[in-house]
């Protein structure tokens, strides 16, 4: 491997190109079998695919390994990363070992709290958040050093991602926090599933307005929807998800066995208005335990052939 | 003030019934403020104490006694008489108290009659509310005089997490979000460039996660 080439991700973005990334969740067990289906199904559609970090806090096959199979695949992975299970000396030892293995995306994110996972009795860690282990890579990155100064024998080079949420409030608050994660070190943003694009459009505007938008690679995020359930429930209960009403009702108008086709349709009119909006670099599709709907969103949507 | 909750009678019937003869012993200061072991509280667990015993057909003897502080030794010097006439004591301080006591009475078993909760105000009648989580470097100033450290579930320094929503916290509705507190606050104040501002990682070796800590005020030693 050369240890200073870009990642794949980062070139088509720097090269200005609409990327298009995934999620891959790690099975509850050690089987690489579910990991390398999940890649199959990838391949070819998507730039690089994001591997999450015991998601809302369920004990998973770990990130690292996960992306460590995919890797093996020729997928690119990015590999995410929660503050809420190791403290600063887990992490940066894990940042330092991930690289080693090829890995060159970082996804940094506080995590969801313990107390919706499996596992509620948990200690929790968050030592530092999701802005100091962005600050933590850049520096890594950018001067060799660790959080302590020592420079290291061979730094991570990642390139950088952070989460941002537009749907989440205090809503003015939210460009301000997009603003402190690209200081921080942030290369590019993978947003919360967008649904309520009026209020996306009025970020981004926002962001534009503060000329964030060109310092940083915004991917919108998208998860297409199976059922007027699920899109009430992600409403309802899912910590920080806005999905208007008019949406909910119209997956709702449909009969049953068309709310599958109807969710998509939702889904590649996002996607197409999401290139449309100036600042907005790609796209990320998070089709949880759904991977085999990916390939036909990106088709669909004309973004094949990947670079 | 330090909040606590009283165990379960279940727990505590538990927990005292090796003894024969054991003292109750409240604390007047915390403990009372928030209803988990003040003199009054120690006579209800008294009475419902001698009660359930007498229904499971355990015989008792149960004595009462409340001092001032059970974290200062001139105050429980005076419940040492008392203590002396027992074979042990269910003490209804905070943790800390049920310590000193301990290390007051070599001889007897002190066992703790609460769960010791945080470091809290009483919101409002009935309501106790965490505030501090004493880590040791303040940090009020910057956050418009509200604890992210200890009231932001995940404890982040640098804003709101995407789960804060209509003020609330994403573990729980019930549950204000510090950060959302911190903002409104700050706006109040005129001081929302705060919020821009990089916060470092947080030094916890001034907190528990650096070991025990001991404050020495040498200028107060004899
Ligand atoms: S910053 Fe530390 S000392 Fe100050 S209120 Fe919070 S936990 Fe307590
Ligand atoms: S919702 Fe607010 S209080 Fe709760 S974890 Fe997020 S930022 Fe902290």
């Amino acid at each position: 491997m050369n240890m200073n080439a870009q990642s794949r991700l980062q070139e088509i973005l720097s090269k200005g190109d609409f990327a298009v990334t995934a999620e891959c969740g790690p099975p509850r067990g050690a089987n690489p079998e579910v990991v390398r289906k999940k890649g199959e199904l990838l391949k070819g559609y998507v730039d690089a695919v994001n591997v999450t970090d015991n998601q809302t806090a369920i004990v998973r096959m770990s990130s690292i390994a996960a992306c460590s199979h995919l890797l093996q695949m020729g997928l690119e992975p990015v590999m995410q990363m929660v503050t809420r299970d190791r403290n600063r000396i887990a992490l940066q030892s894990d940042i330092m070992g991930a690289y080693s293995l090829g890995i060159k995306n970082i996804l940094c994110l506080s995590g969801d709290h313990q107390s919706f996972g499996s596992q509620p009795d948990a200690l929790n860690v968050f030592d530092i958040d999701s802005m100091n282990l962005i600050r933590t890579v850049q520096t890594m990155r950018e001067q060799g050093k660790d959080m302590s100064g020592f420079e290291l024998n061979g730094p991570p080079r990642m390139f950088i991602g952070a989460a941002a949420n537009p749907f989440a409030d205090p809503f003015e608050y939210r460009v301000i926090r997009l603003a402190k994660k690209i200081d921080a070190g942030a290369d590019f943003i993978q947003t919360q599933c967008i649904y309520n694009m009026d209020r996306f459009k009025e970020w981004m505007k926002m962001a534009r307005d503060e000329g964030l938008s060109e310092k940083v690679h915004i991917l919108g995020g998208v998860t297409p929807m199976k059922s007027a359930g699920m899109a009430r429930f992600m409403n309802n209960k899912v910590a920080g998800m806005d999905v208007p009403e008019p949406l909910i009702k119209r997956m709702a108008g449909v009969p049953k066995e068309k709310a599958i086709e109807e969710g998509l349709k939702i889904c590649l009119e996002t996607i197409a208005e999401l290139r449309e909006i100036e600042g907005v670099h790609g796209v990320h599709i998070m089709a949880i335990e759904w991977e085999e709907i990916v390939g036909q969103i990106v088709e669909a949507s004309g973004l094949t052939p990947r670079p | 003030m330090i909040v606590a909750e009283q165990k379960p009678l279940s727990e505590i019937k538990e927990i005292i019934a090796p003894y024969k003869k054991i003292l109750i012993l409240g604390c007047g200061t915390c403990m009372k403020t928030c209803f988990a072991g003040g003199e009054d509280e120690v006579a209800v667990l008294a009475s419902a104490l001698r009660l359930a015993c007498k229904k499971d057909g355990k015989e008792i003897e149960i004595e009462e006694f409340t001092i001032e502080r059970q974290c200062e030794d001139e105050f429980i010097q005076e419940s040492a008489p008392a203590v002396s006439r027992n074979e042990g004591v269910l003490s209804l301080a905070c943790g800390a108290g049920v310590q000193a006591l301990a290390r007051g009475f070599a001889r007897t078993p002190v066992m703790p009659g609460v769960n010791t909760t945080f470091i809290g105000v009483l919101e409002k009648q009935g309501i106790f509310t965490e505030e501090c989580s004493g880590c040791g470097d303040c940090r009020l100033d910057i956050f418009g005089g509200i604890c992210p450290v200890t009231r932001c579930a995940k404890k982040l320094l640098n804003g709101p997490c995407g789960g804060s929503q209509n003020g609330k916290c994403e573990i729980n509705p019930e549950t204000d979000c510090a950060w959302q507190l911190i903002i409104d606050r700050l706006k109040a104040l005129g001081q929302m460039h705060s919020l821009r501002r990089y916060i470092p990682p947080k030094n916890w070796r001034t907190s528990l996660s650096g070991g025990p800590r001991k404050l020495v005020r040498e200028d107060h030693m004899i």
